[in-house]
């Protein structure tokens, strides 16, 4: 039988050569997801801004409109009304009330004596007050900060500081455009978006940890080849098992997306255009970056500590 | 390493059946499992509020509003102390902001004063640090007269520890008693109290049974002038204007200082009004209060009293005879379940301190199947395609990738089901990512030993160089996504801490399927077909 290969056995594509679009491209999504992170800005959800959504099934085909003259005469401020999966099915988002915790709760009290009991069924209710959404949001940010300094000191210990420098600039720079494209896409930000950013964070490491493997044992065994070349070379023997990774990833990922429900859509959507990003990022940015850092430089001490560690890791064969 | 001795087989053996034991219960009823021999492992699963609705409450405590409560307290204490023979003339008692302060007029007596008022700091006994005493208040006595309690921090901290506690028991107490679900009571951090309740299918009656105060007070109800007169212009000193639970709401005057409160009593009942038949809740008063309501009743036959519930007045009888036996009757348009609600406040007594919920979620039990579905099926669909993927890509190889692949699905819900972790939907999406992901050490492993076929290696040595030079690349990517996976367990908070614990136990997994279990099957392969070429 005759196996499926993605990427031909000896590809030479010079990937070094691209940097000059990749690099320049890089710059800008990034800069340009910054800046739309500062002016238009994320649409939190309430686990950040605090507020309630609450999820119901109607009897027969849910009339949007209705529910939203409904909500609008409780006067709760800002009240999104959205179909949410099936057509019965409806999402109601009520912006954070002002009066502290308590006046949350009484949202919750009012929209329910709103609706007759045997009209709607309150599927979810979540009710977020404002202190825990200020400690969500502080713990939110501590977490993507710390596990990417955690990472990046992993990454030191094994390598060099080129390689951990390199790393945690690409993983920044997937995060930045994945945050980018919450932006874009109005996408809702909450807790379980953290969760997909920390889990981009972690594919896109392995992603780029597995070129940064092949790329420091090359540099062990062609001596004389140029960092240009050995990069390429480098990238060119990983890009087989690159793509493969991520195909099987992007299947199941999808399989979630289409079949896995409403409630997480967002997140493996989120996760999906990460893994992508991911993977374009380890080999379009990753090794690039090592040029910029001069990784040649001091090639001895390099391969010095290269060897130390790479025999304390793994037994040779 | 091709090579496996007998007692890795063994191992390996033992892991994989290990997995098939105790992932095995999830697929069985629970009355099934109860026919199985005491050997086998029985336990399933624990599923997420999210996956089979509950509810989820955070609460608070208010401090500032005990604070205000336990302030007023010590105004009163204060004014009595001072009052004592002999008198020291005061002024100006009262709470600032986050002190009470009280000016002592004649400075000669600011000594006494002092002596006195020092005794009310109230010590705390520590039981944190070796039982050393604490005092609850600061008294701070400056030279003009002027004398100030604040609470000191220890004391406060102290305080709040010890509300946080009573406050669990109290409401273990309510909801034990309506007895549907087992709702898990904790504390999280210094004033705050988590309720979960899975399965339960009626949030707001969960919440009102927890978050009410349940303060049960009798009063007398005051007729000099009616409560319409109070409102309008100032009600006599010492009693207050309380609003009744009817609808529209009715004003009572009604004495400050209570009777007698919840805590005289013993026991509370649901009955059935004899003459109407409506509902009522019965109570009986311990021996104390017994005789306090026996006094107070026989002094006051043909005058109102009120009976007050957190400030609401939910009945105000008239007393038609001294009540000696120490048991009496609420009768305030119960339904049924509001009566039974009662009555279990009342058994479970007050909390001693209000409680506000800073954060809520609830599951329907229907949304909660309905994820549990959508997160099966996306589930086999992901899994079909990366199997069929796999042997598309690597052949027989791929099949081996795939068996491994089963091998460490059974592992991860065997080891969920034995620690217990909480299966929640993005766990499942965590379990979806994994298996995608799973494979990933085994396309190292082939792509490597292509590579070495590609350089004119045998076929055995092909693979054995394929492993072994894939190792280091796996640990480093794994533990690079483990790093990621433990800080989001660090920091999340119910779904996305179950997300974390599925991702942590899949790198756990991956490494043994994908590595040594894969090495093992292929190892037999080998040994059996001793392949001089491979077909990958």
């Amino acid at each position: 039988m005759a196996l499926l290969r993605l990427v031909p056995d000896d590809t030479k594509i010079r990937f070094m050569w691209l940097r000059k679009v990749s690099f320049p491209l890089a710059i800008v999504l990034g800069l340009g997801s910054i800046a739309l992170f500062f002016t238009v800005g994320l649409n939190y959800g309430i686990d950040f801004k605090g507020g309630t959504v609450i999820e119901m099934k109607t009897q027969g085909p849910a009339d949007v409109a209705a529910i939203r003259s409904t909500m609008s005469d409780l006067n709760l401020g800002d009240v999104q009304v959205q179909q949410f999966g099936g057509e019965d099915e409806v999402l109601v988002r009520i912006e954070e009330q002002p009066g502290g915790e308590l006046a949350q709760q009484a949202v919750v009290a009012n929209v329910r004596d709103a609706f007759a009991e045997d009209q709607v069924d309150f599927r979810r209710i979540e009710v977020v007050g404002p202190r825990v959404s200020e400690e969500l949001a502080r713990a939110g940010v501590i977490g993507v900060g710390v596990s990417l300094i955690a990472i990046m000191f992993y990454i030191w210990f094994r390598f060099e500081w080129q390689f951990a420098l390199g790393a945690i600039l690409t993983t920044f720079n997937d995060v930045l455009i994945t945050i980018g494209l919450f932006v874009v896409l109005r996408l809702d930000f909450s807790l379980s978006s953290i969760a997909a950013v920390l889990t981009i964070i972690g594919y896109s490491l392995n992603d780029t940890v597995v070129v940064y493997d092949r790329i420091r044992e090359n540099l062990r065994r062609y001596k004389k080849m140029s960092l240009t070349d050995l990069l390429d070379q480098s990238i060119n023997e990983t890009l087989s098992r690159t793509t493969m990774t991520s195909l099987t990833t992007l299947l199941a990922l999808f399989a979630l997306y289409a079949f896995g429900g409403e409630v997480i859509r967002s997140f493996t959507l989120a996760m999906i255009f990460g893994i992508a990003i991911g993977t374009y990022s380890s080999i379009f940015l990753a090794a690039p970056f090592l040029i910029l850092f001069n990784l040649r430089s001091n090639d001895k001490s390099d391969d010095e500590t290269a060897d130390k560690q790479e025999t304390g890791a793994a037994p040779a064969a | 390493m091709l090579y496996f001795a007998r007692w890795k087989i063994a191992v390996i053996t033992l892991v994989v059946i290990a997995g098939i034991l105790t992932t095995l219960p999830n697929f069985f009823s629970a009355k099934t499992l109860e026919s199985w021999p005491g050997f086998l492992p029985q336990s399933k699963m624990v599923l997420g509020l999210d996956l089979q609705g509950g509810a989820y409450l955070l609460y608070e405590i208010d401090k500032a509003d005990y604070v205000q409560k336990r302030f007023r307290t010590l105004e009163g204490d204060i004014r009595s102390t001072l009052r004592d023979q002999p008198r020291i003339g005061y002024t100006g008692l009262g709470i600032q902001g986050e002190s009470v302060q009280v000016r002592i007029r004649d400075l000669s007596q600011l000594a006494d004063a002092t002596t006195r008022l020092n005794e009310l700091r109230s010590p705390l006994v520590n039981s944190v640090f070796g039982g050393q005493a604490v005092n609850e208040f600061d008294v701070n006595v400056s030279e003009d007269g002027l004398v100030r309690f604040t609470f000191s921090q220890q004391g406060l901290d102290q305080r709040m520890q010890s509300i946080v506690q009573q406050s669990i028991e109290v409401i273990r107490r309510r909801v034990d008693e309506i007895g549907t679900t087992e709702p898990s009571i904790q504390r999280q951090g210094s004033d705050r109290i988590l309720v979960e309740a899975p399965g339960e299918s009626d949030p707001q009656r969960l919440k009102d049974l927890v978050g009410q105060t349940a303060q049960l007070t009798f009063h007398m109800v005051d007729t000099s002038m009616s409560a319409q007169q109070a409102l309008q212009g100032r009600p006599p000193a010492g009693t207050v204007v309380a609003m009744s639970t009817d609808d529209p709401p009715i004003p009572y005057l009604i004495a400050e200082t209570p009777l007698l409160s919840g805590e005289d009593l013993v026991d509370a009942q649901v009955n059935f009004d004899q003459r109407s038949n409506e509902p009522v809740v019965s109570f009986r008063f311990n021996t104390a209060g017994a005789r306090k309501f026996s006094v107070v009743t026989q002094q006051n036959v043909g005058k109102p009293f009120a009976i007050v519930l957190d400030n609401e007045v939910i009945s105000a009888p008239v007393i038609r005879e001294p009540i000696t036996g120490g048991s009496g009757q609420i009768s305030g348009n119960f339904t049924v379940e509001g009566a039974n609600d009662l009555a279990v406040l009342l058994r479970a007594g007050a909390l001693p301190a209000k409680l506000t919920v800073i954060e809520e979620r609830s599951i329907g039990p229907g949304l909660g199947a309905d994820s549990i579905e959508a997160g099966k099926l996306a589930s086999l669909i992901g899994a079909a395609a990366v199997v069929i993927f796999m042997i598309l890509a690597y052949g027989r190889f791929g099949v081996i990738a795939d068996i491994a692949l089963a091998v460490n699905v059974i592992l991860i819900f065997g080891v969920l089901t034995t620690l217990q972790a909480t299966l929640t939907l993005p766990g499942i999406a965590g379990i979806v990512l994994t298996i995608g992901m799973a494979v990933d050490a085994n396309v190292l492993i082939y792509e490597r030993i292509r590579e070495e076929m590609r350089a004119g290696r045998s076929a055995i040595s092909a693979i054995d160089a394929g492993f072994s030079r894939a190792l280091g690349t796996i640990l480093d990517a794994n533990i690079t996504t483990l790093i990621a996976a433990l800080i989001l367990f660090q920091l999340g908070s119910g779904p996305v801490k179950g997300f974390a614990v599925t991702l942590a136990v899949g790198i756990f997994t991956t490494v043994f399927s994908a590595f040594t279990f894969t090495r093992f099957l292929i190892a037999m392969w080998v040994r059996r077909a001793r392949p001089t070429k491979l077909s990958l």
